[in-house]
Formats: structure tokens, C-alpha cells, sequence
């Protein structure tokens, strides 16, 4: 079997053909969003607002209302809790956002166990790339296109709020504002990443590319290239791989993501780890050389 | 003439503790002033109510005869923030910094316009980093990077400065740029205002000192308000003999 049928045969099921297109696009737009996330400090945040939609989810399916409005609620919801934790007790942040995001999972899960329905639990842990329905294609499109749109028009605003949020008040910008608009897209992009990876690995997808990204680059604007395409050539990769070793496609994506991350850890010319050895060597011969 | 800056019996408590206690400043245009206290002195309490981040309890706040968000808004305020309060890491170049200082003049998506990239490159003459401007943000001097962000409210076209500590972690030479940089600003028509624990600077650089400590215990002639004496009051010692340590 030559390279081009290895590449094409799985392309004949329909359902792997919507695994990449859904892993693509989730891949994408988490990867954008992580460049911002990495450098707010806003990862544990990332991995709060992913798992406290779950409930979001679950509501909106019983009510037959849209995914996205349940996880945007329950998103917000989170985030407000957190801070709320965080401000009128003497708990510091971490153990506000581990208290809340984990108490609002288990309320999916009962929610979950408690609903006669079509929900597997499973495929909301896990993901389900390989049963993804049509529908379930045209919602992660379009969410996952508004999402994008809106974080590419305002990136300026966004880095701007990563950098120095002071400066943006000083210019009569509302950063409260901004930061969350960029949550309320924290939690669309949720959403459109669990029919991926599931709720349990999307929060790799929101930091490894972003983190991978930093470790290349001194310039934003590339991170915002770089990140999306080391996730979308993560996500086919883990996509085939799976296919062909039979294994759990997101597991298998983010996978690829973390192998990507480890060599540029390593490897990054700069920043890695490395030339960073290297450069300590060569320094402490030429102090040796001049004394 | 309005006044650029002034705050009238301004008061603030952050829960019970008193930051600021009947405070009030006034700052002219065209003028340099420096505010000189110890830590826990006020000196950024005062900054924030300035930039409407800190609401008073009492007292009324006029930056350019109007409330702080109008200030805001007309792109009046510029801010030179403190070394710490920066993140000398982050993937930004110089010249992506001092743009961010035009983005009041700019539209939704914040797109740079041919006047916004000559207002940049002219700023960025003016504090001599036109060299330096492709480096990250981090890979300057402290002195340059001070510089930097004295470019952005240049380019902002800001005509009330703000500096937190300028002159922490600045070499002799920087100083005396930067020192030189304000003179020309306020010469032209703009307002500084600075927190520093560097008095020796002062003299040369401000019109006026305002001596805080909670309260506004004098507001004067560096000359004059950096007398040991009038020192003692706010340090509880003369700190002009002790450095750094003071």
C-alpha cells in the first residue's frame, strides 16, 4: 500500500471524513483560543469553564434549547462562582476553581445518569468523533465559525487585555468587558471541542498548542499561526493513526499534540531545552577558555 | 485655564484600611510633578482614582475639567506602568507596544492606519529606540523599556502622563533621557505625574513635589518640599542620606 492509499482509504467512510472535518475545526479554534489562555494564566480557568458546561449540555437537551446556550450559561456561571469563592473567602483561586468547576461536572454526571435519553455519558467524557452526525457537523461549523470570526476581528483587543489591561482602561476600553467576552468564547469553544475530545481532554486541546506556540515565537501574531497549525496537523495525524491502530481517536489527537509539544520542548531553537544546554555549555567553556 | 489634574478631599478605604484620607491635588498644564511618599503611602491609590480604577468615598475627581471615563475616552490619560506590573515575556515587540497607544484613535478591529504607523515610528524617534523597535518587549535595557512605554503615551498623543516609578532600575544616562523627555512633554503643553523614591531627580525634573502620606502633607517647590525636615515627616527619617534603603 503506497502513501497516497494509506491517506485516501479511510477517506471512503463517511463518518471518518466528518471525524477530521470535526477535528479540524475544533483543533483550529481551541488552538487560537490557547494563545490567549497561555498567556493570561487563564489554563486552569480553560480547564474549569470546559468541564463546568457539562450541566449547561445536559439542561439544554432536556429543554431541547441549543447546546451552546446551556454551556455559555453554565460557563458564565462558573466563572462568576470562582471569582465569587476567590473574593469573600480566604481561599486563593486554585482551590475555588477546583471546589466549583468539579461540584458543576458532578452535577452533569447525575443530571446524565438521572435523564432517560439518547445522552452517553461516554461520548461527552470521551468524545464520539466517530459517530458524528450530520447535524452534529453543521452545529460544530457554525459555532465554531462565529467563535472564530469574533476572536480574530477583536484579537488586537484581547492581546491588548493579556498584555496590560491597565493601558486598555487608561484608553476608556472596559477590560472587565473584554475579559468576558473572551470567557462567554471560552465556553462556545467548549462546546464545540467535546463532540471532539470529549470534556475530559479539552482542556489539552485549549493549552498544548498555545503553550507549544510560545516556545517557538517573540511574536503574537505568529503564535496565532503557528498554534492552529500544529493543532490541525496534530488532529489528522491522531485522526489516522486511530483509524489505523484501532485506537480512541481523541485520545490519539491529543496525543499527538503532547508528542508535538515534547519535541518543541525539546527541540525549539531558542527556547528549548536543548539549545538551552548548549548555549550553558559553550558559556562556561569560553569563561574556562578566557581564564 | 482648567486644571489637568484635580482631586478635591478624595478618600479611600480599601475595606477598613485608609489609603488615601482628604486627599487633594491640583496639577497645571505644562507642568511636572512629583509624588514622593513611602510604600503604602497612597502614591498608587492616588494613580487609580486619577484613572477612575479606584472610586473615592468622598471628595470629586476632574481630569481635563471633566469626570475620568470622559478623560479617558478623549485619550487624555497616558500610563507608564510599574516594572512589575509588566510582562517582560510576553510575545510582544516594542513597536506592537507603542501602537497599542493609538488604539483609542483607531476603529473596531483595530487596524492601523498610515497616520497611526507615523505617529508610532515619530515616537519611537523621540525616545531614540527606533533601532531597538523589532525586540521583544523584554530584551531591553530597563531604561529602554521605560522609554518604550514613555513612547506610547507619545503616540497616544496623551496629554496628561502618568508614571508609576520610572526611574526603578534605570541607569544614570537613561534618567537623564528620560528626565529630559518629560521636560521637553510638559514644555510643549502636557502634564506629568510621577511616583519616584529617586529625589535626587527631582529638582532638575519637577516643577512641584507633593509630599504624601495618606494624606496630602505638603504640595510645593521640589526644592523647598525636599527639605530633611519636611522629609522626616513623611519618612520618619531623612532618606536623601540613607539611598536606597530609605
Amino acid at each position: 500500500m503506497n502513501l497516497f492509499e494509506l491517506l485516501a482509504e479511510p477517506l471512503g467512510y463517511t463518518f471518518m471524513v466528518r471525524a477530521l472535518a470535526v477535528t479540524v475545526i475544533a483543533a483550529i479554534l481551541c488552538a487560537v483560543l490557547s494563545c490567549w489562555l497561555v498567556l493570561i494564566g487563564w489554563s486552569l480557568m480553560g480547564d474549569a469553564v470546559s468541564h463546568a458546561v457539562l450541566p449547561g449540555v445536559v439542561l439544554a437537551y432536556i429543554v431541547g434549547a441549543p447546546f451552546a446556550l446551556g454551556a455559555l450559561v453554565f460557563g458564565f456561571l462558573a466563572v462568576a462562582l470562582i471569582g465569587g469563592v476567590r473574593d469573600t473567602s480566604r481561599l486563593k483561586e486554585d482551590a475555588a476553581i477546583g471546589i466549583v468547576f468539579t461540584t458543576l461536572f458532578s452535577f452533569g454526571l447525575v443530571l446524565i445518569s438521572v435523564t432517560p435519553s439518547h445522552l452517553d455519558l461516554n461520548h461527552i467524557i470521551f468524545g464520539n468523533l466517530l459517530g458524528v452526525s450530520a447535524a452534529d457537523l453543521w452545529q460544530v461549523i457554525i459555532l465554531g465559525a462565529v467563535t472564530f470570526l469574533i476572536l480574530i476581528l477583536k484579537r488586537k483587543d484581547f492581546t491588548l487585555y493579556a498584555f496590560d489591561s491597565t493601558h486598555a482602561h487608561a484608553l476608556g476600553m472596559n477590560p472587565r468587558m473584554i475579559g468576558a467576552v473572551l470567557l462567554g468564547l471560552l465556553a462556545m469553544t467548549s462546546v464545540v471541542a467535546l463532540q471532539a475530545v470529549g470534556v475530559i481532554l479539552v482542556v489539552a486541546m485549549l493549552i498544548i498548542p498555545g503553550a507549544s506556540a510560545y516556545l517557538l515565537t517573540n511574536s503574537f501574531g505568529k503564535m496565532l499561526v503557528i498554534s492552529p497549525a500544529l493543532a490541525a496537523l496534530a488532529g489528522i495525524i491522531g485522526v489516522y493513526v486511530s483509524y489505523y491502530l484501532d485506537a480512541s481517536t481523541g485520545g490519539m489527537v491529543v496525543l499527538s499534540q503532547g508528542a508535538i509539544f515534547v519535541l518543541i520542548y525539546l527541540f525549539s531553537p531558542r527556547q528549548g531545552l536543548v539549545a538551552h544546554r548548549f548555549a550553558v555549555r559553550r558559556r562556561r567553556k569560553n569563561l574556562q577558555h578566557a581564564g | 485655564m482648567t486644571l489637568a489634574i484635580d482631586v478635591a478631599n478624595a478618600t479611600v478605604h480599601y475595606g477598613s484600611l485608609l489609603a488615601l484620607d482628604k486627599a487633594s491635588i491640583q496639577l497645571e498644564r505644562g507642568s511636572v510633578c512629583g509624588l514622593v511618599g513611602m510604600n503604602g503611602s497612597g502614591k498608587s491609590t492616588l494613580f487609580k482614582t486619577i484613572m477612575g480604577l479606584v472610586k473615592p468615598d468622598t471628595g470629586s475627581v476632574l481630569v481635563n475639567g471633566t469626570n475620568p471615563l470622559q478623560a479617558r475616552k478623549s485619550g487624555a490619560i497616558g500610563y507608564v506602568p510599574q516594572n512589575e506590573a509588566v510582562d517582560w515575556d510576553f510575545p510582544i515587540s516594542v513597536r506592537e507596544v507603542v501602537m497599542t497607544g493609538r488604539y483609542g484613535h483607531m476603529g473596531f478591529t483595530r487596524r492601523p492606519r498610515k497616520a497611526d504607523h507615523e505617529a508610532v515610528e515619530q515616537a519611537l524617534a523621540r525616545v531614540e529606540l527606533t533601532e531597538q523597535a523589532s525586540r521583544q518587549i523584554g530584551q531591553l535595557s530597563g531604561g529602554q523599556k521605560k522609554r518604550a512605554f514613555v513612547a506610547r503615551c507619545i503616540a497616544q498623543e496623551a496629554n496628561i502622563m502618568l508614571l508609576d516609578e520610572p526611574f526603578a532600575g534605570v541607569d544614570k544616562r537613561s534618567e537623564a533621557t528620560i528626565t529630559k523627555l518629560l521636560r521637553e512633554v510638559a514644555d510643549q503643553g502636557g502634564s506629568v505625574l510621577i511616583s519616584t523614591h529617586d529625589l535626587h531627580a527631582l529638582p532638575n525634573l519637577a516643577d512641584q513635589a507633593i509630599l504624601l502620606m495618606r494624606k496630602v502633607l505638603m504640595q510645593g517647590d521640589p526644592q523647598l518640599v525636599l527639605q530633611p525636615e519636611n522629609l522626616a515627616m513623611a519618612f520618619g527619617l531623612d532618606p536623601m542620606n540613607r539611598g536606597e534603603d530609605a
